[in-house]
């Protein structure tokens, strides 16, 4: 079978799983895993700059927020219909992370790093500054008249999981086709030798803005989705936190890896579900999976099976 | 109150933020001027100062001056031995590669603040200080008759703030004393420069490191410690000093003292004073802003040197 | 069509601080032809080639491409106009396989057709040489073949010029003589320009060489010419390394 064929084969055969464990798990399990497929569509965000194009980003959580927010706003605020508030949540994530990366993208390394969680920082306290409008920490509530589409309510169990599992399937089919395209390719030439990438004619730095607003968008979607189905928006979602927690989830699935980011986030929130059962610090487990990753696996779960096993691994 | 008084109040609350924030800034300066690392641990460092001070002060009662001259010496001894250990554990595993340096520091933020909300716990708990007398300030205005002094009420300071202030200023004497003037400073100063031909002349670079990553963290310790009775020691005080100390940082240039210095003192003034007179959020806002800005147009900060 | 220079250089000067690497150069690349640039230790050769590819910025001067004024374009643009560029110190991909790093500098031309795609990277690994090891870490190559590698990169592009910065450093007796062969059967499809400290390379392979030392243009000439020019030998007494 060929490098293609397989890769295909492997993804299908992970939404189709999926799809088969709507039916077999109980329903607290089926709700955390619309969750955290919408929070793996922000890891994926996440990992096509990190993972792929090697720009490690330490204020993701502004485009969640962005998303979220503009979703949000638009229809607390602005009475708009839902699919024009996903619409705008997604804009607003987009627009956000062209002008970031018109910016940061002029540093590299700690300085991209450090300027990136400036912004981030940013954006939260502008959130936390209009609180009339936002209600800042406390957060706010879209009701759930407001949340259904074409008369289906999607606070039901079942809508939730559909719609999430529909997001989740269209962003990582859409992020693998970019992945295997030319244009997937060169990002990895840039991150294993930008240099060598430019002399060989590449405009890098054009290159680096289209990763960083494919992952804003993408981070974004993750963002509205939240609020759409979980109906809650609030700043938490745009603290130094919530950029942490997608490096963390890369980091364990597999950095530059297609199903890394799923992996990692299901992983971790069982992880973290279990601990917060034993103790109000269970950030301390995220603290010591980090530290244990850098040192010892920093290929994450499929990056070590990858350099092991499957070399084929998209 | 009017505007000039106020002002005078404003500038001693900024003065004695400055002090803690001079040494707080240039443990991470050190780190990050030395080894080419950056912690993002270090708040962590500083809010395990006061932590430990609390403990310290507890366990041995009596006049809380005892205590407190205990907490200035233990607290950043143990603090800076935490961080030594991290370092020949962690850091020196990574090689210092600068990705997974910062990641593993993240973590290690993680471990530390968290392991403290488990035993310390989530409440704010407070340190008295060795000696606190109030002193009120004079103020001046043209009377009929010239000068006359007065004193406006509301414009005060506390001898204790007043030492705050003092003992900043003789820690940085003492730390700009070693780094030019003993062999240790020698030693971090040529490690700086080229870690390689230093370690060619027979400098345990390695050994180096841990101290200096010591030495980083038990001055936040002690920028903390200092502040504590003023304060209160809490779970989550390193988030802003880490904030502040990174501003300072890429402000006074990655890797320059003086700089530091220079930046800490303007930092931590006009963060005094613009918090009395605006909003904090505000003045949080735009320091962050402006901070991002200054590295976007220069990676260097604005007394660094360029590129590495 | 082909004009005589494909390449010249007009007044091409770099000053660093108070260095002057390389002080009004005025350079010609003679289409289809093998050119050498030769000179001692520290004479600019690199800083020169780095200013042709747009590597590193002029303090002023022109550069002139098949007739058109490229001062102004950045790397990434002069390199899409048809100049491959190989570094001093091999920079390659190194934890890509040997088959990606060759399409990665395939793709810009041939990534719409994927089986024209294949088929140009297959012919530039077998130009080369190594089209055994097309599934092998880049990285893990030896030296020289991480150096022919970097050749099949370039030549994959079908580039109009190729510069080579010192290809043949590092390499064994009997690869030099190969990548001689090399050079020499690609004549007529491209043009070359070597910078090259290795005489037997340089009087083996170059059909014109050109001089450099501090900074400046010393000699222009055949080999026969160099060989016996005596400011040539002067400049160099003490500092060949045949």
């Amino acid at each position: 079978m060929t490098v293609r064929r397989k890769s295909a084969t492997l993804h299908l055969s992970v939404l189709a799983a999926l799809v088969a464990l709507f039916f077999i798990l109980p329903p607290y399990h089926s709700g955390n895993l619309s969750r955290i497929m919408v929070l793996a569509i922000y890891a994926m965000g996440f990992n096509i700059l990190f993972g792929y194009t090697g720009l490690l980003s330490l204020g993701h959580a502004m485009f969640f927020a962005a998303g979220m927010y503009g979703f949000g706003l638009s229809i607390n605020l602005g009475g708009a219909p839902l699919p024009v508030a996903f619409l705008i949540g997604m804009a607003s994530a987009t627009a956000l992370a062209a002008v970031t990366g018109f910016l940061a993208l002029r540093t590299t390394g700690v300085a991209f790093m450090i300027v990136t969680l400036m912004f981030a920082q940013t954006a939260y306290l502008v959130v936390l500054y209009f609180g009339s409008y936002t209600r800042g920490d406390e957060g706010f509530v879209i009701q759930s008249a407001e949340r259904m589409i074409f008369g289906i309510d999607l606070t039901t169990e079942g809508a939730r999981y559909v719609t999430a599992l529909l997001l989740f399937s269209a962003c990582f089919l859409a992020l693998a086709r970019v992945i295997g395209s030319p244009f997937g390719r060169t990002l990895v030439a840039i991150r294993e030798n930008e240099e060598r990438a430019r002399m060989l004619g590449y405009d890098t730095g054009v290159h680096k803005l289209k990763a960083m607003i494919l992952s804003g968008l993408i981070s974004g979607i993750a963002g509205a989705a939240y609020a759409m189905l979980f109906g809650y928006v609030g700043a938490t979602f745009a603290t130094v936190q919530y950029s942490i927690f997608p490096l963390l989830w890369v980091l364990l699935g597999g950095a530059g890896t297609t199903i890394g980011p799923l992996l990692g986030v299901f992983f971790m929130f069982y992880l973290i579900d279990f601990s917060s059962s034993v103790t109000t610090a269970y950030m301390l487990v995220a603290g010591v999976v980090l530290v244990l990753l850098t040192m010892f696996a920093p290929q994450g779960l499929m990056g070590e099976m990858r350099k092991r096993v499957f070399p084929w691994l998209p | 109150m009017e505007f000039g008084p106020h002002l005078m109040l404003a500038s001693l609350e900024g003065a004695v933020i400055a002090s803690v924030l001079v040494l707080t800034s240039m443990g991470l300066s050190i780190v990050f001027g030395v080894m080419r690392v950056v912690n993002v641990a270090h708040g962590e460092f500083y809010m395990l100062g006061a932590v430990l001070a609390w403990y310290v002060t507890s366990l041995l009662g009596g006049h809380p001056a005892v205590g407190f001259v205990a907490a200035l010496v233990v607290a950043p001894l143990l603090v800076g031995l935490i961080a030594a250990l991290s370092d020949r554990v962690i850091l020196k595993h990574l090689k210092y590669d600068a990705d997974r340096t910062i990641v593993a520091t993240i973590g290690l933020l993680y471990i530390i603040q968290q392991t403290t909300l488990m035993t310390f716990g989530p409440d704010a708990r407070p340190v008295e200080p060795p000696f606190n007398h109030r002193l009120a300030l004079p103020w001046f205005e043209f009377g009929e008759g010239g000068f006359a002094m007065y004193w406006p009420w509301g414009l005060s300071t506390t001898s204790y703030k007043l030492f705050v202030i003092a003992a900043a200023a003789v820690v940085l004497v003492a730390l700009w004393l070693l780094i030019t003037r003993t062999k240790i400073g020698l030693i971090m100063r040529a490690t700086q420069q080229d870690s390689e031909t230093a370690q060619a002349f027979g400098i345990p670079v390695g050994r180096v490191y841990s101290m200096v990553f010591g030495l980083g963290a038990a001055l936040a310790a002690l920028g903390a410690v200092l502040v504590v009775p003023i304060q209160q020691a809490h779970y989550l005080m390193g988030a802003d000093p880490l904030l502040l100390s990174f501003i300072v940082v890429i402000i006074g240039g990655l890797g320059s003292l003086p700089g530091t210095v220079v930046a800490a003192l303007l930092i931590g003034m006009s963060d005094g004073i613009i918090s009395v007179f605006f909003s904090p959020t505000l003045a949080k806002i735009l320091a962050t802003f402006l901070v991002a800005m200054v590295l976007v147009w220069r990676p260097q900060g604005l007394f660094g040197r360029s590129a590495t | 069509m082909a004009a005589i220079n494909i390449l010249e250089t007009k007044g091409l000067t770099k000053v660093y601080g108070g260095v002057t690497a390389n002080s009004d150069v005025d350079f010609t690349l003679p289409t289809g032809k093998i050119t050498a640039l030769i000179g001692p230790n520290g004479a600019g050769k690199s800083t020169f080639v780095g200013m042709v590819s747009g590597r590193t910025e002029a303090t002023r001067g022109q550069v002139i491409f098949a007739g058109r004024d490229i001062s102004a374009l950045p790397a990434h643009k002069r390199i899409q106009l048809g100049i491959a560029y190989t570094f001093q110190i091999t920079s390659i991909f190194p934890r890509l396989t040997v088959h990606e790093n060759v399409a990665i500098a395939a793709r810009r031309l041939f990534g719409k057709k994927p089986a024209i795609l294949a088929s140009k990277i297959t012919a530039a690994l077998g130009k080369v040489d190594i089209a055994d090891r097309a599934d092998q870490i880049a990285g893990d190559l030896s030296y020289g073949h991480k150096r022919l590698l970097e050749i099949a990169m370039g030549l994959v592009q079908e580039p109009r010029v190729f510069i080579l910065d010192e290809p043949t450093q590092g390499l064994a007796e009997s690869e030099v003589a190969g990548f001689i062969a090399l050079i020499k059967s690609l004549a007529g499809e491209t043009t070359i320009l070597l910078i090259e400290h290795n005489m037997t390379v340089v009087m083996g392979a170059a059909d014109w060489i050109t001089v450099l030392d501090q900074g400046m243009v010393l000699a222009n000439g055949t080999p026969e010419e160099i060989s016996e020019n005596t400011a040539v030998q002067a400049a160099y007494l003490g500092k060949t390394d045949a």
